[in-house]
């Protein structure tokens, strides 16, 4: 660190933040140390990241999957494979968002099956068939409230206030429904539900590659993502900077509750229907999706393109397991097997024994 | 006793009293529910929750977290049922044996992960919870194992009455004790709340910290092994998704007991009221005529309405200058106070 009083000059090219960060308003005197964002890119960094091995594995399952199955290559069922993962990975980006916060939200599911009810209501009202994806936004945003205030205003622990709102979310949604079922959807929500653009590729994965698009630029190039890294990482030293941290938790839990339900909207859409058991443990899907991803659970690591990448892994194996015919509930195998030894793997590798 | 102690019990105090006032309630109301058969009842219907609740309760003091003892409930009760329907000629003890021992692996495997390696928790279990689950498909290949499949000793041994009271009650009352010793008495329940409250000091102190987390998901695994037999004897069948979801019930029964989820609180006191409390309010629903589908939402409220309450109680007395949102520490560090 510089001791004298020069301050460092932002001279970092890639970081668009620097007018806004503390020191931009000093004289930018020319600093004989810099203190770099990253590590330099180099062949070691670029084999060892995390992003590498899953691409590898992505690979791996895709290849493995191409040989033994001899309709997996066909591009328009490749192209309806992305339907079993893209309102899953709607999720997970926020998901990502909050667990580098050090925050976590198990009640998305919830929060999705609600809003599915409410679209159900507000059709049955009869709503205009276009502000049904509104009423999901709103539901969804009220619900991410909800986590937020519980989480920032009263200062409870993120999984605590989610798993009491998991249930309360799900059955408000079970309360109104009962045991019957919303149909009859119009016919909008089935068009991007389970609709093509150019009769190709599906609507939800363009939305979910624009999402992706957005949130990695977001994290990935703005202040914002940068203090979501630094509150994960410390949060009492990001208040203490100057970063609003509760702000910022309030505005992910609320952005996580928009996202479940736009995510809700598709999926209704897909499926036609409303039923108590929409979305059922879709919550630990997408946590795991994340935390594949290279998502620290500890908070403040991970990268946009890295739970990318864990979802199209996870997208392939299964879509490969249900080409071959093979029960949806060994997939659950497979992602718990996965998750464990993605994690377990660096650590028995290292060898290092834990000092206990 | 000292102050902090007592702030503890007053807690429990409350939460036995709402219990109270609960069945006092519901019993104005449908003075059936407040019958001997109906509370003897309740209390049976509540022992599982009690018991998991216990072990969840040792996991979570330790600041960590068992996502998976629904599964491995229902992968232990499973192979108990499988065990029980292929061998009618086995006697019961022997079953009961193999699902306490599988649940016990199982649990190891948990605390193996997560103490020597050390791995988060929540991970940890998250995939251990999707792998159990689905090894309870593959054991049983998607078949259901149903009540004419099971010898009768096998389904009767729960709800038999031994001195009047119902043999899972029984069990619960020994599980009871036996984590009130632990928790209470023994240098491997002290080291828990150690671990849970300061894991760097409890290194340099010398507790062996990897190994007494592996034996305390062992704890949680052989409970939730017996709970697995217990169960798909109780409700008489044993199909994929017994138990799915009931991690959440056993987690909000502990955090509705007053125990912190960042670690190094929690009694077992509070762990069973907890459960209690969840128990009442199932039972009581049907008798009030609200219908079932009120009973997870109001699940939810209750919840949210606990922690409150207990963030209350932990309120620092000191004044914060610069509001943090520090992660619930139980005793006010550094209580900046002016002068005057």
């Amino acid at each position: 660190m510089t001791a004298t009083n020069t301050t460092a000059k932002p001279d970092s090219p890639d970081s668009p933040d620097s007018p806004d960060s503390p020191n931009a308003g000093g004289p930018a005197a020319k600093s004989r140390y810099t203190i770099l964002d990253q590590p330099k890119l180099g062949i070691k960094g670029v084999l060892g990241k995390w992003e590498t091995l899953l691409a590898l594995l992505f690979l791996l399952a895709f290849v493995t999957n191409g040989m033994l199955l001899e309709h997996f290559l066909d591009p328009y069922n490749l192209a309806d494979g992305t339907f079993n993962f893209s309102e899953k990975a709607l999720i997970a980006l926020p998901m990502a968002l909050l667990i580098i916060c050090r925050e976590i939200d198990i009640s998305v599911a919830g929060i999705l099956a609600l809003s599915s009810v409410a679209m159900g209501l507000a059709m049955n009202a009869g709503f205009p068939p276009a502000s049904l994806l509104f009423v999901a936004l709103a539901t969804g945003v009220a619900c991410g409230t909800l986590n937020g205030v519980l989480v920032t205003r009263f200062g409870l622990p993120a999984i605590v206030v989610t798993i009491g709102t998991v249930s309360l979310f799900r059955g408000l949604a079970s309360v109104v429904l009962g045991d019957k079922a919303f149909t009859g959807y119009p016919q909008v929500m089935t068009d991007w539900g389970q609709g093509y653009f150019f009769d190709f590729i599906p609507r939800e994965f363009v939305i979910l590659l624009v999402f992706a698009a957005i949130f990695a630029f977001v994290l990935h190039a703005t202040r914002w993502g940068r203090r979501i890294y630094a509150i994960g990482n410390n949060p009492i030293a990001a208040r203490f900077s100057g970063i609003e941290v509760d702000r910022y938790r309030m505005v992910l839990f609320m952005l996580t509750g928009a996202m479940a339900g736009l995510a809700a909207f598709l999926l209704t859409g897909r499926i036609g229907s409303t039923r108590p058991n929409i979305a059922m443990g879709w919550e630990l899907e997408v946590i795991t999706m994340v935390i594949l991803g290279g998502v620290s659970i500890a908070g403040g690591a991970g990268t946009i393109g890295g739970v990318m990448l864990a979802v199209l892994t996870l997208g392939t194996v299964t879509y490969g397991l249900s080409m071959a015919n093979i029960p949806g509930i060994y997939m659950t195998i497979v992602i718990g097997l996965l998750l464990l030894v993605t994690i377990a793997l660096p650590r028995l590798l290292r060898g290092k024994k834990v000092a206990k | 006793m000292n102050a902090l102690s007592m702030k503890a019990h007053k807690r429990e105090l409350l939460l036995a009293a709402s219990i109270v006032a609960l069945i006092i309630g519901v019993g104005m109301r449908a003075p059936v529910f407040v019958t001997g058969a109906s509370l003897a009842n309740l209390l049976t219907d509540s022992t599982l929750l009690i018991m998991l609740a216990l072990a969840q309760m040792l996991v979570i003091v330790t600041r960590g977290v068992d996502l998976s003892v629904a599964s491995n409930l229902a992968l232990s009760g499973m192979a108990a049922a499988l065990l029980a329907a292929s061998n009618p000629g086995l006697p019961l003890p022997v079953i009961v044996l193999a699902a306490a021992l599988l649940g016990l692996v199982l649990g190891l495997v948990n605390g193996y992960l997560i103490g020597y390696l050390d791995l988060p928790a929540i991970v940890v279990t998250l995939g251990t919870m999707s792998v159990y689950r689905g090894l309870v498909f593959v054991l049983s290949g998607g078949a259901w194992v149903s009540s004419h499949q099971m010898p009768e000793a096998f389904i009767a041994f729960p709800l038999t009455k031994f001195l009047g009271v119902t043999n899972l009650v029984w069990i619960a009352f020994v599980v009871v004790l036996a984590a009130w010793y632990l928790a209470n008495h023994s240098r491997f329940g002290r080291d828990l709340y150690a671990v849970g409250n300061a894991p760097s000091c409890a290194r340099y102190v010398g507790i062996p910290m990897a190994q007494r987390l592996l034996w305390t998901y062992g704890i949680s695994g052989l409970v939730a092994g017996v709970c697995g037999y217990l169960w798909v004897a109780r409700y008489a069948v044993a199909y994929t998704e017994i138990a799915y979801g009931f991690e959440f019930t056993v987690i909000a029964a502990c955090v509705i007991g007053g125990i912190n989820i960042a670690g190094g609180t929690g009694s077992v006191a509070g762990a069973v009221l907890g459960a209690l409390f969840l128990a009442v309010i199932g039972n009581a629903l049907p008798v009030v005529k609200v219908s079932p589908f009120w009973q997870s939402a109001l699940t939810g409220a209750v919840i949210l309405i606990a922690v409150l309450i207990n963030a209350r109680d932990r309120k620092k007395e000191g004044r914060q200058i610069l509001p943090l949102h520090l992660d619930n520490h139980s005793s006010p560090t550094a209580p900046v106070r002016s002068a005057a």
